[in-house]
């Protein structure tokens, strides 16, 4: 129990990261899929930014001359998440504009449809 | 020219860049191609100087820093043999398939897209190039994402002409996506423990660790299990190592043919150098194969890979698909080669690494100039061509013949370097099994053959020889395979070069 309480916060990124894998591999609906490729790298988010966190830690801002020297948080997992961010949506926009391609080509953004489409047509 | 010499590592990598930037928003149709191939060729030329360079350094080491900033702190770039030799992979296939590009790529994709297109494979090639340049694990990623992106819409392009490229694009993103995600979780955990995300620097904070695992306190010890772990599978799925292939197949049978070529010859391939790169200089032999066994499960899954893949290839009635999952196969043997772990077996797979990116790169130009004749590359398609298109055809062969690796062809000198460290090892059983994958070669290979040559074709079709500007970079290509097939002295120099660093033998 101990161990659950001590690291409650990389269990719930493991979690929102397992929430998605699942519907990464359980859903056949294609959009499904791409949200839940969003909720997976949203858990990557959440979990590189609390490797960062100090207990007590501020934002890493310069204090006044004299003042007690400051704990802060490590900031450069939030900059690296940046990058991460901007390359998530990235995935998004291309993944989304496949599947617009894919609803005028087949009527359907049903992975299992699709399959079954294909193999009718002897694919 | 000091300048442009001493800051080549980062204009390798910008110039694809910026130029791939205005490829994407100069209006003038057709121009695409010229930046393209003149970028190309230009990144040909730099690479190839950064080889001489490399090599002629008394540590075989270049550093470039980004910006000036000090490792750790800024991204500094690193090459040494190994990645001066994928570097030169991927300009010289990227040059050539470029100048075979352009006829081929306007008959399968709508002339209002060409420019994006040209724009796209730019970015595809920026992101292999600095994948294999960065000595920074993040940058890593984030470059492993540009190509990722650039590739899946390069795939989806084929969508005017089989509809199933989107469906093989899709798949492609998520589960791409997958493996560059838990790449990135994998950095995750070793910046956990380390504090650090330059390569060099990684490797060594790590020592201490290590040190420290046989004691009372092991430090870190499950985070950096767990990183490599996450590392490992995301890796093996961008390189598609057996059971992790399932994305490439259809990706490389209904992507433009180019992009296909592109992909196959250059793609995997620095997969493969990525997960080199981990195990050999960021964790470290000792760890990842001395107390992790990996090495073991890396020969299962390539074992596995050359004889699943190459049965596979044998069912398929589509030849590009054949291909591809010839190319599984023959990732199954660029693994083995560095699970071994000494230097035949490094010297065989990095050898592959070029000797294969020439000669499946061939074969798809050839395939590609079917595609652009016949229409299509089944194999009912290919029947009877040997007498109508004789030289794409021979050239189809001769890359065949360097697949079931037969002497003279450069085939013949990885495995033979790969069987020879199968031997040195021990290992009686994975030389069988690269043997039994030649065998089961030739057997893909003739089927094909045979339909080429002695093949009835019932429709008389019309069909020419291909256009000088498609026949030439396919002839450059299988020519190559066969030249370093009988004279192998540049590649085994090289490709020793590079075991030996990754050994850390002094040179």
């Amino acid at each position: 129990m101990q161990i659950v309480l001590d690291y409650y916060n990389y269990w719930a990124c493991i979690l929102i990261m397992m929430i998605g894998f699942y519907g990464i591999m359980a859903k056949s609906n294609l959009v499904k899929k791409v949200i839940s490729l969003a909720i997976f790298q949203t858990g990557i988010l959440v979990f590189y930014i609390s490797t960062g966190k100090i207990d007590g830690g501020t934002g890493p801002v310069r204090v006044a001359d004299g003042a007690a020297e400051a704990v802060y948080s490590n900031p450069l997992p939030h900059a690296l998440m940046l990058t991460a961010i901007v390359v998530g949506v990235s995935t998004m926009a291309v993944a989304l504009a496949i599947i617009v391609n894919i609803r005028q080509a087949y009527g359907t953004i049903d992975e299992v449809d699709i399959e079954t489409m294909e193999h009718e047509r002897g694919e | 020219m000091e300048l442009i010499r001493h800051n080549l590592p980062a204009l390798i990598v910008v110039t694809p860049l910026v130029i791939g930037l205005l490829t994407s928003i100069i209006g003038r149709r057709g121009l695409g191609w010229w930046m393209a191939m003149g970028t190309t060729a230009a990144g040909l030329a730099m690479s190839v100087q950064l080889l001489v360079d490399v090599l002629a350094q008394g540590d075989r080491t270049v550093e470039y820093l980004m910006g000036n900033w000090p490792v750790p702190f800024g991204i500094g770039y690193s090459v040494d043999p190994l990645n001066a030799t994928v570097l030169l992979i991927v300009s010289l296939l990227g040059a050539v398939i470029t100048l075979y590009a352009r006829k081929s790529v306007a008959s399968e994709v709508p002339a209002g897209k060409l420019n994006f297109f040209y724009a796209l494979w730019l970015f595809c090639i920026t992101g292999l190039l600095g994948i294999t340049i960065t000595g920074d694990a993040f940058n890593l990623y984030v470059l492993l994402e540009i190509s990722s992106l650039s590739t899946y819409t390069l795939v989806a392009m084929g969508k005017d002409r089989n509809r199933r490229a989107l469906t093989a694009a899709v798949n492609y993103v998520v589960l791409g996506s997958i493996g560059a995600c838990f790449y990135l979780v994998g950095v995750a955990y070793l910046y956990m423990a380390t504090g650090s995300l330059n390569i060099a620097d990684i490797a060594e904070r790590l020592q201490p660790i290590y040190a420290s695992w046989g004691t009372e306190a092991p430090i870190y010890q499950k985070t950096v299990i767990t990183g490599f772990a996450f590392m490992a599978v995301g890796l093996s799925l961008k390189l598609a190592l057996f059971p992790l292939h399932g994305w490439l197949p259809n990706a490389y049978t209904y992507a433009p043919s180019s992009v296909s070529a592109l992909l196959a010859s250059t793609a995997t391939k620095v997969g493969a150098y990525a997960f080199i790169r981990v195990i050999f200089t960021l964790m470290g032999v000792g760890f990842a194969f001395g107390r992790l066994h990996t090495d073991v499960a890396l020969m299962v899954c390539s074992g596995a890979a050359i004889l699943v893949g190459s049965w596979l290839a044998i069912r398929q009635t589509n030849v590009k698909k054949l291909l591809a999952y010839s190319s599984i196969a023959q990732i199954g043997y660029i693994a083995l080669g560095f699970a071994l772990a000494n230097k035949d077996g490094i010297t065989a797979s990095v050898i592959h690494l070029f000797n294969h990116a020439l000669t499946k790169g061939g074969m798809f130009l050839a395939l590609g100039i079917v595609m652009y004749r016949v229409g299509g590359t089944r194999l009912s398609d290919l029947r009877g061509l040997g007498r109508k298109l004789p030289i794409t055809m021979g050239a189809f062969t001769a890359g065949g013949l360097g697949l079931i690796g037969v002497p003279l062809t450069s085939g013949f000198i990885s495995k033979w370097y790969l069987v020879s460290a199968c031997l040195e090892q021990g290992r009686y059983e994975l030389a069988a099994i690269v043997l039994v994958g030649s065998v089961l070669a030739l057997v893909y290979v003739w089927r094909v053959v045979e339909t080429i040559y002695f093949g009835k074709r019932e429709d008389e079709v019309n069909v020419r020889e291909a256009p000088a500007s498609m026949l030439v970079p396919t002839l450059i290509l299988v020519g190559a395979s066969i030249y370093f097939g009988v004279d192998s002295s540049f590649t085994t120099h090289i490709a020793g070069e590079a075991a030996d660093f990754l050994l850390k033998v002094k040179p």
